[in-house]
């Protein structure tokens, strides 16, 4: 059972990673690995065969309730986790605990497709055991590979129209806000705050590849891992040319509180100012509110008319 | 080298030890100021001297600010936890005990948790319910040893802490549950926060530590007597329940404290206490005392090591104390058992 268990997950995630090599963004509408372009079922997604169109979604992962809910899927979803706050509509869906997902729970819900962004301990093998088609998504790590997420998505849910279009209006929309840009030669750094002990971001991270395209690198780069916990001694060193909090509503962080914290007036970004804080939730998803995510930096940084 | 050294020569091995440490870790870090501009900065500052240290205004911020109170909180909270071992392994007589024994840690945890939950984000509460909560666990484990035996033994007290720290990790798993908004902050705290202290948390800590430290060095001699059981100790004039009534509750100040502005950091209670037992035999006369001075050197040099390996990366200051203090406890082992052989 463990066994398949990991296999399934294995070929998730090769079709994830491949989605991401041979598909770039211009090219995604015409054609994808997951699915032909009208919505007939059966229809297979990452290797999971859905027989027919489903009525019964369940998310267990708040990145993806947005993206269903932007495709036009949102009158097939049933019940979300509780960590899917956004949009509106998600919160008058079923409600389930997000931490500690359980089997029983998920399948008491009769869903017809179930989809997480992380499987905390053989979930998926006991849904697919009760015959339940279930998609694991995991975190991308670049723009092209959340948008074939949301391809995949479409193409699953019998939305592959909707999916398109939110993808190209996405697409469309950061293209406008990256171009024309001032953006300078030498890029400007970044420390970019997931929680007040330092855990940060690498510029190769997915966040960070969407700060990339306004030219924005992290001082976190020398680390090898992807959400390194930077030493606060190093922070102050690096003195970036900007901070992003990504932790202002778990954890009060703001530029306010960042002034008060034990040498970090010294750093010329809290001095003068060069803070943009953002929401904790749409800085740590990847639906179509990235849009704002990347409008709401380049504005920070580079002014209104940018 | 003998068996067990001369006090003296202790002394002075494990008083040089932690000012070495304390200079090392005023010198090593992930900002690279250089180890002659230290030491200009920290001689600058003694009485009668005045030195041109060539740091900058931020240097020097980072030196005074960020990594002078980590240095010191480290000293501290590695002697009140590798103190408070030392002196809960002889008070139960039991060389597993940890100052997380009686429901410290667990009631530390419920305590920041609620906080959290309630008084929401940031609140400078948190360390103060951590230190109440970890307080009141103790108390808690006290009352329920003695509704469960009567005699408050050490063993009864020992399992009444198995059993009360059991229960308020439940309470705090099922809060925490409940506000799963919070689980991020809950958790960063817990993981500790050695890395991000300043000189608040070192004087939010020093008053318990101070009250706490000298408690346990005046009791040692007692912890000895305790030590050839409860009974004999009666017949030499020794009151047990007294005793361990006082050294419990000046190490539980000490641990509580330490959770509290530090978190959870394991294995320096029960490594520093029993290496130096090792080393300078089972006198709690020179354990306790000793524990002190060792545990404060142990967790600032495991701090340097936390924020150098991968530097500017850290890594758990937990991880660095099971993954050295493991090892160097077994050739300590092997080295004293050769000694004695």
């Amino acid at each position: 059972m463990r066994r398949f268990a990991s296999l399934v997950l294995v070929v998730a995630l090769v079709a994830v990673a491949c989605g991401d090599d041979d598909t770039a963004v211009t090219t995604v509408p015409a054609t994808t690995d997951t699915t032909t372009a009208s919505s007939a079922f059966p229809v297979t997604v990452n290797g999971v065969t859905i027989p027919e169109r489903p009525e019964r979604i369940v998310s267990a992962s708040g990145a993806h309730t947005e993206i269903l809910f932007a495709i036009g899927a949102g009158d097939q979803v049933v019940a979300t986790d509780t960590f899917s706050d956004f949009p509106a509509e998600a919160l008058e869906t079923g409600k389930f605990d997000g931490f500690n997902i359980s089997v029983e729970a998920v399948a008491s819900l009769d869903p017809d497709l179930v989809i997480l962004f992380f499987d905390p301990g053989d979930v998926v093998a006991g849904l697919d055991e009760l015959g339940i088609p279930t998609l694991l998504f995991g975190p991308p790590t670049t723009l092209e590979n959340a948008f074939d997420q949301w391809l995949a998505l479409g193409a699953a849910t019998g939305n592959v129209a909707g999916a398109e279009q939110s993808v190209r209006a996405a697409d469309e929309e950061i293209a406008e806000i990256t171009a024309g840009l001032p953006i300078p030669s030498s890029p400007l750094t970044y420390y970019y705050e997931l929680d007040p002990s330092g855990f940060s971001v690498t510029s190769d991270s997915f966040v960070g590849s969407l700060l990339g395209m306004l030219g924005l690198e992290s001082i976190a780069d020398s680390t090898d891992t992807a959400f390194p916990q930077l030493s606060t001694e190093f922070i102050v060193e690096s003195d970036p040319d900007w901070i992003v909090l990504a932790d202002t509503v778990c954890c009060d962080a703001n530029a306010a509180t960042l002034a008060e914290r034990p040498g970090w007036d010294q750093m010329s970004a809290v001095a003068e100012g060069r803070v943009v804080e953002l929401d904790d939730s749409v800085a740590s998803r990847w639906g179509p509110r990235i849009v704002d995510l990347v409008g709401d930096v380049a504005e920070t940084v580079y002014g209104p008319n940018g | 080298m003998t068996a067990t050294p001369a006090p003296l020569r202790l002394a002075l091995l494990a008083g040089g030890g932690l000012a070495a440490a304390l200079v090392i870790g005023l010198m090593v870090g992930p900002a690279s100021l250089g180890p002659g501009e230290v030491l200009a900065e920290v001689a600058d500052r003694m009485p009668f001297v005045s030195l041109d240290s060539g740091l900058s205004e931020r240097e020097a911020s980072i030196l005074w600010d960020i990594r002078a109170p980590r240095v010191v909180l480290g000293m501290l909270v590695g002697a009140a936890l590798a103190g408070s071992g030392a002196a809960y392994q002889g008070v139960f007589r039991n060389p597993l005990a940890d100052p997380y024994l009686l429901g410290v840690a667990a009631g530390a945890g419920l305590g920041a948790t609620i906080v959290i939950v309630f008084a929401g984000p940031g609140s400078v509460l948190v360390p103060l319910a951590a230190f109440v909560g970890a307080i009141a666990a103790v108390v808690a484990t006290y009352g329920l040893g003695a509704a469960a035996g009567g005699r408050r033994t050490g063993l009864t007290l020992i399992l009444a802490g198995v059993a009360m720290a059991s229960f308020l990790t439940a309470l705090q798993t099922f809060v925490q549950q409940q506000n799963t908004d919070v689980i991020r902050e809950v958790y960063s705290w817990i993981l500790g926060r050695l890395g991000t202290a300043g000189w608040g948390e070192v004087r939010l800590m020093l008053p318990y530590a101070a009250v706490s430290f000298v408690a346990l060095v005046l009791h040692r001699r007692l912890l000895d007597v305790l030590a050839v059981g409860e009974e004999e100790a009666g017949t030499l004039g020794v009151r047990p329940a007294l005793v361990r009534g006082v050294v419990v509750v000046a190490a539980s100040l000490a641990a509580a404290a330490a959770v509290a502005v530090a978190g959870l950091i394991g294995f320096v209670g029960i490594i520093v206490p029993h290496t130096v037992r090792l080393l300078a035999g089972p006198s709690y006369r020179r354990i306790v005392p000793l524990s002190l001075v060792a545990g404060a050197a142990f967790l600032v040099l495991a701090d340097v090591a936390a924020r150098s390996v991968l530097s500017p990366a850290e890594i758990p200051i937990g991880v660095v104390t099971a993954f050295v203090g493991g090892p160097f406890f077994l050739l300590v082992l092997r080295t004293a058992r050769k000694g004695l052989a």
